[in-house]
């Protein structure tokens, strides 16, 4: 593991030859661990109920939007549309609310996707390890919870009350989903809220300790930029294009088989120069909005982010095909989870 | 010089080069791979087959002599591995399985416990099963008794092509295994390759660097040649190495001191 500030170090360097040159490691190393494959995945906003009002996020507690939780038979809806585009990993995601979306509510939801889908996450609110266990056991694989920052002040700052401001209790939530048999677990940063070094340097602390206590799990990684919501700006990323390669590709060199995750929020350009990077997870024909596949019509819409690659999936499997990438609809075949 | 056929639970096959299906940058370059290396067992892990969907469907494009090999990528205990390879039964994948148990995944070494006790559950279930271990002569013994139709031990850490790292190891599975054994993973290189079938390997099984190739079809065939090339010159007995040039013998000279040269 590098010190702080060999980190800090890479991270200012900013001549084009030490980007380029980080950039080709980082491609060679991707492509002999994960060949030329890359996995896709699909959004599902169940609710976006939420308890926490966390400055940056448009589902935040204190913003007037329509609040919706969906019933069994529209996420059905949401979830035929979804496979019948070819996605067959699943993302649900919901506000964090206890209250609103409890773990019955989850695992209902679990149970319905496994109809449609081989691998099934859950970016929600942080449980215990026996609320996970039951989740596992209903059918859910993967976890997703980001600390969003690892800089306690700037995390204080920003998560201004609900269950989220809680530091400690989310920063253990990986441990809680790995004891209780998760067999992806996603970690993150959203880039813009501190200074990228440090919470790079934390992110990468806080994966190595994962990795000693659950070698098992596999781990994936994200590198969310603070958007803009409905085109307002609730927070600024200042970590520019050179700043979030050079993320991507260190991220790389330090951990060669973990996954790296890149949502819509990143531009087509973007996202396709990364993939030769790094890059080993992508979503596809995304809406980010509850409702926003089959549900709502694009007006009545909030979404969580404003997405910036708006390709359809069969645009998306056609570019990764263009670039002499296999798109991969499953790696994973549902089995029976069990301790 | 004739050769006996590589026999797996009672099969015969005249290649002894085995080819993993992962990581290829498209379903063309794995069966043009396939074609060219003449590979008559080809593996493919469970999780990457799509049955609904026939163009992304992998199965699709292994031609119909070829052996199917399943394998359990994925799979961190035995319980689970068992549970793949019945799902890849019912699914219609046959009953010839991989047995690959891995519960790291930073270096994604083989949990030999687990594989062996999986190995027990198929075998006794009808599968033929080829459990991939760390090799290790005990792991291979218990895997013997649980009705292992092959040990495959592994070169070196998997996909990182680097040879034969653990070769004295494998050489003692060779010399006292009755199985055959299948050298699998970390094989970067078609003169690796070689090199395990001239120590007396009966087969090797590459993915990584064929699939990662600029042109696969290309490399496999040079394994395939490797595999040939280097179980030859295994049969045909490799000429001793001499280790070092016969000019004096600074030990034991003093033994002919006396003798009076004439």
């Amino acid at each position: 593991m590098m010190t702080f500030q060999q980190i800090k170090n890479i991270l200012s360097d900013t001549r084009p030859e030490s980007v380029e040159q980080l950039a080709q490691e980082a491609a060679q190393l991707t492509r002999r661990q994960f060949g030329r494959a890359i996995s896709l995945y699909g959004p599902l906003y169940l609710s976006n109920f939420c308890s926490s009002h966390c400055t940056y996020c448009g589902f935040h507690s204190q913003n007037k939007i329509q609040r919706i939780k969906l019933e069994p038979e529209q996420y059905r809806k949401e979830m035929q549309f979804i496979h019948a585009q070819g996605i067959r990993n699943i993302l649900m995601l919901t506000g964090e609310s206890y209250k609103h979306t409890p773990v019955s509510y989850l695992k209902e939801a679990a149970a319905i996707a496994s109809e449609y889908f081989q691998g099934i996450a859950l970016e929600v609110h942080p449980m215990e390890t026996g609320e996970y266990k039951e989740l596992f056991a209903a059918g859910v694989d993967g976890i997703a919870v980001y600390q969003e920052t690892y800089d306690r002040d700037r995390y204080a700052q920003v998560h201004l009350s609900g269950y989220k401001k809680d530091y400690d209790f989310r920063h253990a939530t990986p441990r809680r989903a790995a004891e209780a048999g998760m067999r992806q677990i996603s970690l993150g940063i959203l880039l813009g809220l501190s200074d990228p070094a440090q919470d790079v340097f934390a992110l990468y602390q806080h994966l190595t300790e994962l990795e000693r206590s659950f070698p098992g799990v596999e781990y994936s990684v994200s590198f969310p930029r603070l958007r803009t919501v409905k085109a307002e700006t609730l927070a600024i990323c200042d970590v520019d294009d050179v700043q979030f390669v050079k993320i991507i590709a260190l991220t790389r060199l330090l951990f060669p088989r973990v996954g790296i995750n890149l949502s819509t929020r990143e531009e087509p350009n973007l996202r396709d120069h990364l993939l030769e990077i790094g890059i080993t997870r992508m979503s596809a024909g995304s809406n980010t909005s509850v409702g926003g596949y089959t549900l709502l019509e694009e007006k009545e819409q909030d979404p969580q982010f404003d997405i910036k690659d708006e390709r359809s999936v069969a645009q998306i499997v056609k570019l990764l095909k263009a670039k002499n990438f296999d798109p991969v609809f499953t790696d994973w075949r549902h089995i029976e989870n069990s301790l | 010089m004739t050769d006996t056929p590589l026999v797996i639970a009672g099969k015969t096959f005249t290649s002894r080069f085995l080819l993993g299906t992962g990581k290829f940058k498209n379903k063309k370059d794995l069966s043009d791979s396939i074609a060219a290396c003449g590979s008559e067992i080809v593996t493919v892990a469970l999780r990457r087959i799509d049955l609904e969907r026939h163009e992304e469907n992998i199965i699709e494009y292994i031609p119909a002599h070829v052996t199917l090999l399943t394998n359990t990528s994925g799979a961190r205990n035995a319980q689970e591995a068992v549970r793949i390879a019945r799902l890849a039964k019912a699914s219609g994948c046959g009953n010839w399985v991989k047995i690959e148990v891995i519960n790291d995944s930073k270096y994604l070494l083989p949990d030999n416990q687990e594989t062996v006790k999986a190995t027990e559950i198929l075998a006794a279930e009808g599968f033929v099963v080829l459990p991939y271990i760390s090799p290790d002569l005990y792991t291979a013994r218990a895997l013997v008794k649980a009705g292992a139709a092959t040990v495959m031990p592994l070169g070196s850490f998997i996909g990182s092509n680097q040879g034969l790292k653990t070769k004295e190891f494998i050489q003692v599975l060779i010399n006292e295994i009755d199985l055959p054994i299948v050298v699998d993973a970390g094989i970067g290189a078609p003169s690796q390759a070689a090199e395990a079938m001239e120590m007396g390997a009966d087969a090797v099984l590459v993915n990584t660097a064929v699939a990662t190739a600029q042109n696969p079809a290309v490399i496999a065939r040079a394994f395939a040649l490797a595999v040939e090339s280097g179980r030859l010159a295994y049969l045909s007995g490799l000429p001793l190495q001499q280790l070092m040039a016969k000019a004096s013998s600074p030990l034991t000279g003093f033994l002919y001191d006396d003798i009076p040269a004439n």
